[in-house]
């Protein structure tokens, strides 16, 4: 714990994941921030650890048809179809406004090949701004048949070693829940050289109309997030901190500094808040004042002390 | 970048303007001074976790002294709890979003279906307030019966526009659609249309106006989450390939741009 002039403290929020440190463990999770600069008048994004950007593909991707999103109890389905502009363009036109926050950028990457995950890395890693990669492996794998790199942790290991290899940063994976044991692919990815993980990414579900006896949603499936998937969330991240010794950053329904919390107790060095931007563009932010104010309250020398401090039995 | 706020609203007036329809006033000082005719708000209608998302609703008038309204139909959960709000209350508002109308100085007609009448009185003063002259304004409310149009007339004449009204069942007005109002109109081609309403109503419109040579901006809806840009779920298709999205690149769009099923 830091103190200013006339005794005022300062929190230290200083996490680590691997190398990159950042000045609080909450980040925005890709994909529900759009390129950051969206919210710039909404909120100082100088002031979370990270910013995650929505995931990029080598080739600009339009998307799928709407409707592309409905509400569900406490959540939201998405079938956005992973619509991006494309890793030449993200590097021209949203890297050089990213570069000027002063917040360590972590981009999020999805391919259909390990070649094309390859190529995209060898992109960003020649930009400077890049902080981080965060590999999307929930997207289906088209050499083996349409299976995600995240359901079969061969793949997972494989696509990981692929990006580490030609990555002059960090790589975080990012792993898909819908998979029957979250632990083994967390045990793949690690050995495959992952930097940290991150969990969950959405669960797949679906919602019907019954007026019009049709899928809500153009896809027939989407990914549900929000509130509604936070206790599979914990319970994944959990898990994983039992399996692996790698850094685990939060994801799923984190909406306060309380959820937050929960999940570093659960073992999570970091948090990424999604959905809630939606529903409160400052969520972000004021999750960061309220892990501050936790610190403070129970005079801990540092909101390290929180992970992975929770008591069983 | 056009600035954005996240305001808390207070409610400062409450009107049942018929069985189903409601306007709301708010003292929203940011979000009113910022606003343009088109554009919309997010309004949070509870605090809890469901339902979770904002519900979009067009700025239906604002005031730089910081009044902002909206006016609205009940038609599931978020608007019933909405309407449920009483004055007093304070409400979470997220605006201005959006592309509004491209107001052009040449005579104007507004063309408003049930609760597409709501963005068009903005619109309307912001045209009453360029140096023109609005005796050659028409605006066509249309609506299913008297009580979806009748309220609102006497707001939409204060601008001295000639106001023309349409019912579907003939209880107020003209009967029939506003289409059909429009067509007996005779207007000036440099005459520019400004319409929002239900799909088929603008899908004609649409139609309408490129056989007489008037432009024809529409203001359209998508279901949305996050109103800004950020999630990418509110796309609609265009007609030249490829998609927009509606709370940042509309909700008005130029009527051709799009793609209409009829
Ligand atoms: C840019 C924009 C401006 C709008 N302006 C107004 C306005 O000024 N006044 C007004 O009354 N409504 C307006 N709407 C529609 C309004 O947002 C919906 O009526 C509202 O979200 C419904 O919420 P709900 O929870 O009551 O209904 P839900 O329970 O979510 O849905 C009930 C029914 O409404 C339909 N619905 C839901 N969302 C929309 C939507 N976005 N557009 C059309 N139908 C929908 C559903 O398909 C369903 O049939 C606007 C929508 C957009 C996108
Ligand atoms: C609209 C939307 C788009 C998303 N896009 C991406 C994406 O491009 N890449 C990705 O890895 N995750 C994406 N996600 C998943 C989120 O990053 C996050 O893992 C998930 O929503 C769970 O967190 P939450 O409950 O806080 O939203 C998206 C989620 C939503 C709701
Ligand atoms: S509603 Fe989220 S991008 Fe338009």
């Amino acid at each position: 714990m830091e103190y200013l002039n006339g005794g005022v403290r300062i929190p230290d929020l200083r996490v680590d994941i691997g190398p990159l440190s950042l000045a609080n463990p909450v980040m925005t999770a890709s994909g529900t921030f759009g390129y950051a600069r969206e919210f710039e008048s909404l909120l100082n994004l100088r002031r979370l650890g990270a910013i995650i950007v929505k995931g990029i593909s080598l080739h600009p991707r339009s998307g799928n048809p709407p409707p592309r999103i409905i509400e569900t109890a406490c959540g939201m389905l998405n079938a956005i179809g992973l619509q991006n502009v494309g890793v030449d363009r993200f590097i021209v036109e949203k890297i050089p406004y990213l570069g000027t926050l002063g917040v360590p950028i972590i981009v999020n990457i999805l391919g259909d090949s390990l070649d094309e995950y390859r190529h995209i890395t060898e992109k960003l890693s020649g930009c400077g701004t890049v902080a981080a990669i965060e590999i999307n492996i929930s997207c289906p794998n088209v050499k083996k048949g349409g299976v995600a790199f995240g359901a079969d942790p061969a793949m997972a290991a494989a696509v990981t070693r692929t990006v580490r290899e030609a990555a002059a940063v960090p790589v975080i994976v990012k792993l898909s829940p819908n998979v029957t044991d979250v632990t083994v692919i967390a045990k793949a990815v690690e050995d495959g050289g992952a930097t940290a993980v991150s969990l969950i990414n959405t669960l797949i579900g679906m919602a019907i109309d019954l007026k019009r006896r049709r899928p809500a949603l153009a896809n027939v499936c989407g990914g549900l997030s929000g509130p509604a998937i936070k206790p599979v969330a914990l319970r994944m991240v959990y898990q994983v901190a039992q399996a692996v010794s790698i850094p685990i950053i939060g994801i799923g329904g984190i909406a306060t500094a309380e959820d937050a919390l929960e999940f570093m107790l659960a073992g999570a060095t970091a948090v990424q808040i999604g959905t809630a931007n939606f529903v409160n563009p400052r969520a972000s932010e004021e999750v960061v004042d309220g892990i501050g104010n936790y610190v403070l309250q129970e005079k801990l020398p540092s909101v390290r002390e929180v992970i992975g401090a929770l008591e069983t039995g | 970048m056009m600035t954005q706020y996240q305001e808390k609203a207070v409610v400062i007036r409450r009107e049942q303007l018929s069985a189903d329809n409601v306007r709301l006033t708010f003292e929203c000082p940011d979000i009113a001074a910022a606003a343009y005719p088109g554009q919309f708000v997010m309004i949070r209608v509870g605090t809890g976790n469901d339902p979770l998302l904002r519900r979009p609703f067009s700025i239906h008038q604002a005031h730089k002294e910081g009044l902002l309204q909206v006016y609205f139909k009940i038609v599931g959960r978020g608007t019933e709890m909405l309407a449920e709000v009483g004055e007093g209350a304070e409400v979470s508002i997220l605006g201005p979003l959006g592309r509004g109308f491209r107001l052009v100085e040449s005579p104007a007609c507004l063309v408003g279906g049930g609760l597409g009448i709501a963005p068009l009185l903005f619109l309307a003063r912001e045209l009453s307030r360029l140096q023109r002259d609005c005796g050659l304004d028409t605006v066509i409310l249309g609506g299913r019966s008297r009580s979806e149009v009748e309220p609102l007339v006497k707001d939409f004449e204060q601008f001295g526009m000639t106001v023309v009204t349409t019912t579907d069942d003939g209880s107020y007005g003209q009967r029939g659609f506003v289409t059909a109002a429009f067509s007996s109109l005779s207007l000036p081609a440099s005459c520019a249309v400004y319409c929002c309403g239900p799909e088929p109503m603008m899908a004609g419109m649409n139609v309408l106006c490129r056989a007489r040579g008037n432009s024809c901006q529409v203001s359209v809806e998508s279901v949305m989450a996050c109103g800004m840009g950020a999630c990418l779920g509110c796309s609609k298709p265009t007609r030249g390939g490829g998609y927009v999205h509606v709370c940042v690149d509309g909700p008005v769009f130029d009527a051709e741009e799009m793609v209409w099923n009829i």
